[in-house]
């Protein structure tokens, strides 16, 4: 007896990479703005980040249809918080939110591989790295995305953060600076670009500090 | 063939759904969004491959004179990629019960979270702890009802109640099992090794830890799909304290030093004539 198969999947990949790091007292976020199917680009300037919080942004790579749906669902979620409780929901909160409404899809999952940046209650970076179905943890830094493989040994070899399960405990953000950071997040993606075909175009990076927040852009290799 | 849906049923409207169950009480277990397809089996093998939860780990947990004792490795795999060294095996339901996580991350994150939250619950309701026999039903039950849709869940519920040390093992094909000595994962068949033949049951605390961290040491480093940092936890009759959290590459060569290669015979340069 042979199975029929679906001719239709609900899924594409629309492929890109996106990066967190956490510092002492900023956190950068980035995902470069090519968007593609198969081999073929459809944009090349799509911003795969999101504000969700004054404190919290979101980068996601995959299928950027669910990524988009995800990205509403959390602002209204975070619009009734601030409804309710009167204040803006910190990280960590947005955090649990996120990975329970990636889990509440458990069977017919988001296709998006966030990472979550933003800065905790104490101004300190936190970055926080998830699955497509919710599994998460505070970590250093984070790379997601189809060039994610290329980038996490670079930064392993970077920023070799403490494992944060260590007794007696380690910090586990990076002593780097914030200018040093904004670069080594613009050398992974030029690395990544020359050898990932769904990176490059151009990388947006988010930079959260106490005085607020602030954007650049960096050109990538268009081919 | 009509799939059993009751464990999945809510009396909450579809659209205001998830919303009013993250408010309201949670006594029902959530309701889940399901694709509308006539091949649900096929449909649910594809979407976890494409999830791919990571399966590689090693956990282990025994019951000796002082309490329970609970270890973990903290490597996830994906395939052959590892994603992190750095996953909290060794979930903290509550102050006095411990979880550990062996099969889908998200499963066993998510549903530890919803366990301690009845705990709670029952804590308010009854004016007293649960006993780690009735905290294991709980979970036991919920897994029991979503058998067949590819939960992946191997954990085993560590606690000390009004009977003292307890300990189960239950897993997401509905199983539940008391014991005093339990180890899952892919590393596991390495940890019973060292933990059946160092164990007894008059261990003292540190003597006990060491075993523990040993038996996943020594899992680590024949399984390829654990490793990272071994972590120890003991659950005594105050609560658990987390003993330890080492490296195990640094355990490694804190228990096979390395000895400098003894020199018989040196080679001098030849002096230029």
């Amino acid at each position: 007896m042979t199975k029929e198969h679906a001719n239709w999947s609900p899924y594409d990949n629309n492929g890109g990479t996106c990066v967190a790091i956490a510092g002492a007292d900023y956190c950068v976020i980035a995902a470069d703005t090519r968007m593609s199917t198969g081999y073929s680009i459809l944009t090349r300037d799509y911003s795969k980040i999101c504000k969700l919080a004054d404190k919290s942004y979101m980068a996601s790579s995959g299928f950027q249809a669910d990524v988009k749906a995800l990205q509403k669902v959390l602002s209204s979620r975070h619009l009734i918080y601030q409804h309710q409780h009167n204040k803006q929901m910190s990280c960590p909160a947005m955090a649990q939110l996120l990975s329970n409404t990636l889990y509440y899809k458990r069977f017919f999952p988001y296709y998006a591989f966030n990472v979550l940046g933003g800065l905790d209650s104490e101004g300190k970076g936190c970055v926080f790295t998830y699955d497509a179905v919710g599994s998460y943890e505070r970590v250093g830094y984070s790379a997601q995305g189809s060039g994610a493989t290329l980038i996490t040994p670079f930064l392993d070899n970077q920023l070799k953060s403490p494992s944060p399960l260590l007794l007696p405990a380690k910090d586990a953000v990076t002593p780097l600076s914030e200018a040093e950071a904004v670069d080594l997040v613009k050398t992974c993606f030029a690395s990544a670009t020359e050898r990932d075909i769904y990176t490059g175009d151009s990388v947006e990076i988010i930079i959260l500090n106490a005085k607020g927040v602030r954007s650049e852009t960096e050109q990538l290799r268009k081919d | 063939m009509k799939l059993n849906f009751s464990g999945l049923e809510s009396s909450a409207p579809l659209y205001g759904g998830s919303n009013e169950l993250l408010c309201d009480g949670f006594s029902a277990a959530p309701s889940f969004d399901l694709p509308v397809t006539s091949d649900f089996d096929g449909f649910q093998k594809n979407s976890i491959q494409m999830v791919k939860p990571a399966k590689g780990t090693t956990t282990l947990a025994f019951i000796f004179k002082e309490g329970v004792m609970v270890a973990a490795d903290s490597r996830a795999s994906m395939g052959g990629y590892i994603s992190s060294q750095s996953v909290k095996k060794i979930i903290e339901i509550n102050p006095y019960m411990l979880g550990t996580m062996a099969g889908g991350a998200a499963d066993c994150q998510f549903w530890h979270r919803n366990l301690g939250i009845k705990c709670r619950l029952h804590e308010l309701a009854n004016k007293r702890r649960i006993s780690v026999t009735g905290a294991s039903k709980l979970l036991a039950n919920i897994l029991y009802s979503y058998r067949g849709m590819g939960l992946s869940v191997g954990t085993m519920i560590a606690g000390w109640d009004e009977k003292g040390p307890g300990l189960y093992y239950v897993d997401s094909e509905g199983g539940r099992l008391k014991g005093t000595k339990f180890s899952v994962g892919s590393g596991s068949p390495y940890a019973y090794g060292v933990l059946d033949s160092g164990y007894k049951y008059d261990l003292t605390v540190d003597e006990a830890a060491e075993l523990a961290r040993r038996a996943i040491y020594h899992a680590t480093f024949r399984d390829g799909a654990s490793g990272g940092v071994a972590s120890v936890y003991h659950v005594g009759p105050n609560g658990w304290t987390k003993l330890s959290g080492d490296d195990v590459g640094e355990l490694h060569y804190s228990y096979y030093p390395v000895e400098p290669a003894v020199v018989e015979q040196e080679m001098t340069e030849a002096v230029a004539a």
